[in-house]
């Protein structure tokens, strides 16, 4: 096996399992942290394929703002220190099924497909991926229109959530 | 690659760093807990109540604020990388989605979303 | 020669040829050569901490007219190690229900976002740990994983004191990073780059030269991410008692300390080398090792400025720096940066059609951008002063003056 075979492993295995853990421990700030731990692994995929651009931008969006955020909504909403008790329901085993039947599905489907059975293409080690991202999100054959619309998107988001979070004097 | 890797191997050392010398340091320190001591500190009294706040929408406010500036700015960073190979049209672009968040900002400023109270 | 000139890279280079010819596979030697340098660049910062601790307390001391630790060794310079044997060995006093694993990871974290920024940062052409091509968004990244430590310190605390002000810590940290990272694309802009240590290099001109603004607000807004003064109201001993930190004792809290001095000195080294050239300066190329000397004189000089401004100015309120914070230095850095973009674009645009030599162009760009500072610090000037007046005009209305109240009709007088 070579190294990044193994460092691959390791960091699946972590973060499905931190992804578990977020949805059955009890304590709910518990659960924020796991979804960091999950997030960060996701990260490192990132860099495993090559986008390190992506890394960074994962951690610094998802793991230094929204985590944050989901943080502070938790804190500001609940009683953090009592336990919320076990998290499953008596209609676990048929979720279960429809997991399992679900996976199945996915991976019948996914092994006829090249993209996950062939070798990925192989890149040129100097290939400049954050010019040509620069130059792509503001031509106007690229992206230029959903940046644009990315901005008003923001706005709006903005505008909502303090519409819905602010207290009128 | 081998610039993550580094940065891999850096992220290893700097858990073990601190973490070597707090755990040298509590097998060197005297351990002699009791009830007194190992109060939660709220200035000399004994605690009242539950460990709970009261909620206050502006925390919230502001960590939205910046979630949403944190966003744009990723969006600048490979622009402002491509600066010089960008058309004029492109610069203009860039300087018109920052315009849309400042408007914004200002805007929130405006209606009074931004004080502190 | 090549031993003085550039003896960290000649060190390298033996220590590598030893292992391969002790017949280790190369990637063996490669990981084991990373390896150590990532542990050389933490020791060396650990030591450089007991070092600025007692430059800081001694230069606290003077500038307030009085002496400093001056008993342990030629002016106390040996001061910091009584003080870390002491706090090595206090008692750790875990809280009643504190949450122990998130307890003791938050020092942790707290430490290590302030040492994952030096695997970046280039000490001289030839020593710096890596160059990604994308460093300066690293920094800002790894800055976030420090206030994840400041909530989990305050959360598993325990104590509604230490949440209170972990959030509030937490809401001054988030508000600054927008300035800072706004201040931090201007470099990023003018070089082209986002990797450090090219961007060192692409400093022809130092970019506090071209971008003045820019320069003031990174250094503003890192000096209130640190949580300093003026700006450390969260960790006042009269208002909050050490803040998320209540808890903590021994070498945990010790960790904190750390990390809070070795943070004040990256903020500076990281200053000096975005805006002020870093290792750049006569002679440095070919001497690795004045680029060395002349990157920590920078460092220092910064270092300087940053706990004069902590001992000269008093505190601010939380919501004077938030005010500050959003009202001020968001809308200048979006102004600055747009305007910037706007006049660089331009003077690219036009160069070919004046004919100037390289060196007549560097100097036309740096006058250019220098004027538009200065015309942005003016039109901000006048905003100011037309906002002093209207507040001086609101403070100085005649307030309400308290009267006593009729006494009710049932009294006997």
């Amino acid at each position: 096996m070579t190294p990044m075979q193994i460092i691959f492993i390791l960091t699946a295995a972590a973060t499905l399992s931190a992804a578990v853990l977020v949805v059955t421990t009890r304590n709910i700030i518990h659960a924020a942290l796991w979804l960091i731990v999950s997030l960060f692994g996701v990260a490192v995929f990132y860099v495993l394929l090559n986008a390190g651009f992506f890394a960074v931008v994962q951690v610094v969006i998802y793991i230094g703002a929204i985590a944050i955020l989901f943080i502070f909504a938790v804190m500001l909403t609940r009683r953090l220190m009592s336990d919320s008790g076990p998290q499953s329901n008596t209609n676990w085993w048929l979720a279960a099924v429809i997991s399992v039947l679900l996976f199945v599905g996915l991976i019948w489907m996914l092994s006829s497909w090249r993209g996950v059975t062939g070798e990925p293409p192989v890149l040129k080690s100097n290939i400049d991926t954050i010019g040509l991202l620069g130059r792509a999100l503001v031509s106007p054959d690229g992206f230029v229109l959903p940046f644009e619309l990315a901005s008003v998107l923001l706005v709006a988001a903005l505008i909502g959530a303090i519409y819905v979070a602010w207290e009128r004097k | 690659m081998s610039d993550w890797l580094y940065i891999g191997l850096f992220f290893l050392i700097v858990t073990i760093f601190p973490g070597a010398p707090i755990i040298l340091a509590g097998l060197l320190a005297p351990k002699k807990p009791n009830a007194v001591k190992s109060q939660v500190y709220e200035c000399g009294i004994e605690t009242y109540g539950d460990t709970w706040i009261q909620f206050k929408a502006q925390y919230y406010i502001f960590a939205l604020t910046f979630l949403v500036f944190d966003v744009e700015i990723v969006f600048l960073f490979p622009w402002a990388v491509t600066f010089n190979q960008l058309p004029l049209i492109g610069v203009l672009s860039g300087v018109m989605f920052i315009f849309i968040l400042f408007a914004e900002l200002i805007a929130a400023w405006r209606k009074g979303v931004l004080e502190w109270v | 020669m090549v031993f003085f000139s550039d003896p960290i890279t000649y060190i390298t280079n033996w220590l590598a040829n030893l292992l391969i010819s002790w017949g280790l596979a190369s990637d063996t030697v490669l990981v084991i050569m990373k390896l150590l340098g990532a542990a050389m660049v933490c020791i060396f910062g650990f030591s450089l901490v007991i070092f600025t601790i007692w430059l800081e307390r001694k230069l606290y001391a003077r500038i307030q007219d009085r002496l400093g630790p001056n008993r342990v060794g030629p002016w106390g310079i040996f001061q910091t190690f009584p003080d870390m044997i002491k706090i090595f060995t206090k008692e750790y006093i875990t809280p009643e229900g504190a949450d122990k694993v998130v307890y003791n990871l938050a020092p942790i974290l707290a430490v290590s976002a302030v040492l994952l920024v030096w695997a970046v940062i280039p000490f001289a052409p030839t020593v710096f740990g890596t160059d990604i091509n994308i460093g300066v968004l690293y920094i800002v990244a790894v800055g976030s994983i420090g206030t994840l430590g400041v909530i989990m310190a305050g959360w598993s605390s325990n104590n509604k004191y230490a949440l209170l002000a972990a959030f509030r810590t937490v809401a001054q940290m988030v508000s600054f990073e927008v300035p800072m990272v706004l201040a931090l694309l201007v470099p990023v802009l003018l070089g082209q780059t986002m990797g450090v240590d090219s961007l060192v290099k692409a400093q022809d001109v130092w970019f506090v030269v071209l971008s003045p603004i820019a320069a003031i607000i990174f250094f503003i807004s890192s000096i209130a991410e640190v949580g300093r003064a003026p700006f450390d109201l969260l960790e006042a001993e009269s208002e909050i008692v050490a803040g998320f930190q209540i808890e903590y004792s021994g070498l945990k809290f010790g960790m904190f300390y750390v990390g809070d001095f070795l943070h004040a000195f990256t903020i500076s080294a990281l200053s000096a080398t975005l805006f002020f050239g870093g290792w750049r300066g006569p002679g440095a190329e070919t001497w690795p090792v004045l680029g060395l000397a002349y990157f920590f004189m920078k460092t220092f000089i910064i270092y300087f400025f940053v706990v004069l401004i902590r001992i000269a100015l008093p505190r601010l309120r939380i919501d004077q720096m938030l005010n500050f914070n959003w009202k001020f230095l968001t809308p200048l850095a979006l102004v600055l940066l747009m305007v910037t973009a706007v006049v660089e674009k331009s003077l690219i645009h036009f160069m070919p059609s004046l004919n100037f030599s390289a060196v007549g162009f560097l100097i036309f760009r740096s006058l250019v951008l220098l004027l538009t500072n200065i015309l942005i610090i003016v039109v901000t000037a006048i905003f100011l002063r037309a906002y002093a007046r209207r507040e001086h005009v609101r403070v100085s209305q005649p307030r309400p003056v308290a009267v006593t109240p009729e006494p009710p009709a049932s009294v006997i007088s």
